[in-house]
């Protein structure tokens, strides 16, 4: 089988991805589709985790795998309520540019 | 090395470099669209990933959610504000340097860990154990109450969600 780091890493690569365009993009789309790619890659993490378990642990103990459904299901809620609150900015402000809706800065 | 193990590594990189691919689109390409295209082409790559790790259930639940309705919101999301991107500015902000930096450095990080620490596993064999099941009776057991929270959060968020973006 397939070594466990090769999964580690392939999760901080895509972790670390989405890192760079959750920081560096100007659109706000693209801001929660790199949010998306980093929950994508804690359940790669997950979910090789709970393959690669301890020596002795049953193979019926599912608490990788549940984990990254709760995980699935946030990632759903908060794409859902993340682009509301782009669309209610696009309307009242007419741009998704992060740069330019800063009423909160000071 | 037996024919099946290198199918299993050429599957893996294969995978593996459809979702770098696509993340690294996500995060360079100048059209939006084609970034939320890639992005579909990440999960996917994901998915694969799971198929591989035998955890079909959530292969399919990443298909079904990711690549079924949170690629198709974000890209009703992009249509519904398109037409402004199109002035020609980068589509990274000044601080991409900083950012970028701060990425590979936690990736360096994350790889001295991963490649360095020694990993307590074992691979036992899942063949015949048909796990979805159990996969469902342990969240009505187990896990009942975190089950139940993230049905409110999912109400809560869907109703905030109408809230939010209602005029």
């Amino acid at each position: 089988m397939i070594p466990l780091p090769y999964f580690l890493l392939l999760g901080a690569a895509v972790f670390c991805i989405g890192l760079f365009a959750a920081l560096a993009r100007r659109n706000a789309v693209a801001i929660l589709m790199g949010i998306e790619l980093m929950l994508n890659a804690v359940n790669i993490n997950l979910v090789a985790f709970w393959r690669y378990t301890k020596p002795g642990t049953p193979t019926w103990d599912l608490a990788g795998q549940i984990f990254a459904l709760f995980v699935i299901t946030l990632a759903a809620a908060e794409a859902a309520i993340g682009l509301a609150l782009i669309i209610a900015i696009y309307r009242s402000r007419d741009t998704v540019n992060v740069e330019d809706v800063d009423i909160m800065k000071w | 090395m037996s024919i099946d193990l290198v199918l299993t590594y050429v599957a893996f990189f294969v995978l593996a470099a459809i979702t770098i691919i696509g993340g690294l689109l996500v995060a360079f390409v100048r059209n939006i669209m084609h970034a939320a295209l890639a992005l579909m082409m990440a999960f996917m790559g994901v998915a694969g990933i799971y198929l591989l790790l035998e955890a079909e259930f959530i292969a399919a639940v990443q298909v079904l959610i990711y690549v079924g309705a949170i690629a198709v919101l974000i890209l009703f999301a992009i249509m519904l504000t398109r037409g402004l991107m199109t002035r020609t500015l980068p589509p990274e902000n000044n601080q991409w340097l900083a950012a970028g930096g701060l990425a590979l450095l936690l990736f360096v990080a994350l790889v001295y860990i991963a490649v360095t620490t020694h990993w307590p596993v074992g691979t036992q064999a899942l063949a015949g154990t048909d796990l979805i099941p159990k996969i469902g009776t342990e969240l009505v057991t187990t896990y009942v109450l975190p089950f139940e929270v993230a049905s409110i959060l999912l109400l809560t968020a869907l109703i905030g969600a109408i809230v939010i973006a209602r005029e």
